[in-house]
């Protein structure tokens, strides 16, 4: 085992469900958990004498996660029908793309532990329409709901750049992210809008000698979870096989494997070989599509900055952590808040720490994204403010912007109204100080003597004066004239 | 000229297709496909050096639907057909090879 070395080639294919209202080819509603086999119609039935007819929303939004993929755009793109004989497909063929793919070429950055991205290069996407629901569980029959059956699919496909599941899941986050900010798909996992298949194998260096391991494609995983651990499972079980039977890569001998996430194993589905013959050829009944001249510089002005862009323009500019930078930049809406209050006159750290301390865990209570929680901008700039001043302490915070949500009122009305002003007069807390330091001689001489219970009883003086001014004096003025009197 | 197209090939071509054919319709295939093959063989003769692949016979373009739902079948109406269902799903012999989904 000594002088055994390897290296993890991954390559991923990835089916996003695109949001139109409508399915791919046909006007059916597109939608999840409804009634089986509701939303169909004639042509997604694959019925003779139906006619397809292109969802020109779904082109823009193919086109425009293209270009946020640095991908070339093609200006001619046709339809191609591709061999399937399952019955969640009722034509018999899937309406996809084969050799004319609407964008080629291009590159997603994936940021890693160390802080660095790393490009990887992104060979296609194209669009398809998706096949329905198989139902196994029941008897000896299968059940079928087609609901699904022709809706808008994107099919992006990865050149194997990626060395280890990590760099896998960080790929597919970035991307969920991607689609989400360019508002062209939902990208829920638990609605099956994001599916993963990698392409894992192995070079191994075995004594100065290198193999390549077969390549196994795991189908069909829909959590972020899966990918990892199922590449993490076939990186052992093609090592293990390797140094078992010495199998090698060779023309054929790609497989195809299932996750089985109970036993969380993958399990051979098929040897590919000839059943990969998928007999594409145009389709007549679809036009090509030509993309140029306004329409695609419209589409092109859909384009935003990119999460991870953004999240790195935070940390330069604004100074932030990468922490913080991820989290505010993990929704588009709220990055935009973050922004607008920016300009609204905010701190970036202080309004950081509203909104990830606060604004966040408001909104995860509520079940909403913070952008659903109806907050404006300048009053959230104007409570980031307060509290720079000293004006608000931090529970007083979370208390406003609370009813700033369910009044809409700005921060210091509710400030006064709700009377949590802090007092910063330092005459006034010199007074409320220097009671409570008569009146807690034990503490007092606690501080003096120093050593370990000095600290404790400092808290305890803080606490005294809090509780005075039932919470409202400013603890930075409190500490500095308990400072003065005790030193 | 040799034959365009083997028996073996049929044989695959069959199977891609789910088609069972007898021995009879194999050897019968076998020589039509292989005459019309060799029809379209003369299409090799033309000069086709400054012709650019015809991805459509109709010289037409980006023919589109705007994304506004209509009504579509129902579940009832959409099973009417089927000569098997369950409930409100299709009933179909039991998938045995887990590898569907587009």
């Amino acid at each position: 085992m000594n002088d055994l070395e390897y290296k993890v080639i991954i390559g991923l294919e990835i089916h996003v469900q695109l949001c139109t209202k409508t399915k791919m080819f046909c006007s059916c509603q597109v939608g999840f958990g409804e009634q089986p086999n509701s939303r169909v119609c004639p042509v997604c039935l694959g019925m003779p004498g139906s006619l397809p007819v292109m969802n020109k929303k779904a082109v823009e939004y193919a086109v425009l996660v293209g270009l946020a993929l640095n991908c070339k755009i093609a200006d001619f793109t046709k339809w191609d029908r591709k061999s399937y004989y399952y019955p969640d497909l009722p034509k018999n063929y899937q309406i996809s793309q084969y050799d004319l793919p609407l964008a080629e070429n291009g590159y997603i950055d994936v940021p890693l532990d160390d802080g660095k991205t790393k490009k990887i290069r992104i060979t296609r996407a194209h669009l398809e329409e998706d096949a329905g629901k198989n139902i196994h569980s029941t008897g000896n029959f299968s059940q079928v709901d087609l609901n699904r059956a022709g809706t808008a699919l994107l099919e992006i496909v990865t050149e194997p750049d990626l060395n280890n599941s990590r760099q896998a899941k960080t790929l597919a986050i970035e991307l969920q992210k991607i689609v989400r900010y360019l508002v062209v798909s939902e990208a829920d996992m638990q609605k099956g809008h994001m599916r993963f298949e990698p392409n894992v194998n192995l070079i191994i260096n075995k004594d100065g000698k290198e193999y390549k391991t077969p390549i196994v494609e795991i189908k069909n995983l829909n959590s972020f979870r899966a990918l990892e651990r199922s590449i993490d499972y076939e990186i052992e079980r093609q090592l293990d096989e390797f140094l078992q039977t010495g199998k090698v890569m060779q023309m054929g001998n790609k497989s195809t494997r299932g996750w089985d996430g109970e036993k969380q194993v993958t399990v051979l589905q098929r040897e590919k070989e000839e059943a990969n013959d998928y007999r594409y050829f145009p389709d007549p009944d679809l036009v090509p599509v030509v993309l140029k001249g306004k329409w695609l510089d419209d589409i092109k002005g859909n384009l935003c900055e990119l999460p991870l862009k953004k999240q790195i323009r935070y940390v330069s500019k604004f100074k932030l952590s990468e922490y913080d930078a991820g989290v505010l930049t993990a929704e588009r809406s709220t990055a935009e808040l973050f922004e607008k209050a920016v300009q609204a006159g905010a701190k970036p750290k202080r309004l950081c720490n509203l909104i990830t301390q606060i604004g966040l865990k408001l909104a995860n209570e509520a079940g909403r994204c913070l952008a659903e929680l109806g907050l404006n901008a300048q009053h959230l700039a104007q409570l980031a403010v307060m509290i720079e001043k000293g004006e608000i302490n931090a529970s007083a915070a979370d208390n406003i912007m609370q009813q700033m949500i369910k009044t809409q009122k700005d921060p210091t009305t509710l400030a006064n109204e709700l009377n949590l002003i802090q007092k910063s007069d330092e005459d006034e807390l010199d007074k409320i100080v220097g009671q409570s330091l008569e009146e807690n001689a034990q503490a007092v001489e606690d501080v003096k003597s120093g050593g370990k219970k000095s600290k404790k009883a400092l808290g305890f003086l803080i606490g005294q004066v809090m509780k005075k001014t039932k919470g409202k004096a400013n603890p930075k003025i409190v500490s500095k004239i308990l400072h003065k009197k005790l030193s | 000229m040799a034959e365009n197209i083997g028996k073996k090939q049929v044989q695959k071509v069959a199977k891609l297709s789910r088609l069972q054919l007898t021995q009879n319709e194999i050897d019968e295939f076998t020589g039509q496909l292989s005459a019309i093959l060799k029809y379209f063989e003369k299409l090799q003769q033309l000069d086709t050096e400054d012709v650019k692949p015809l991805a459509h016979c109709l010289p037409i373009n980006n023919v589109f639907r705007d994304d506004l739902p209509q009504q579509s079948l129902g579940t009832e109406k959409t099973l009417e057909n089927a000569p098997q269902h369950d409930g409100d799903f299709f009933k179909v012999p039991k998938i045995l090879d887990e590898s569907s989904g587009a």
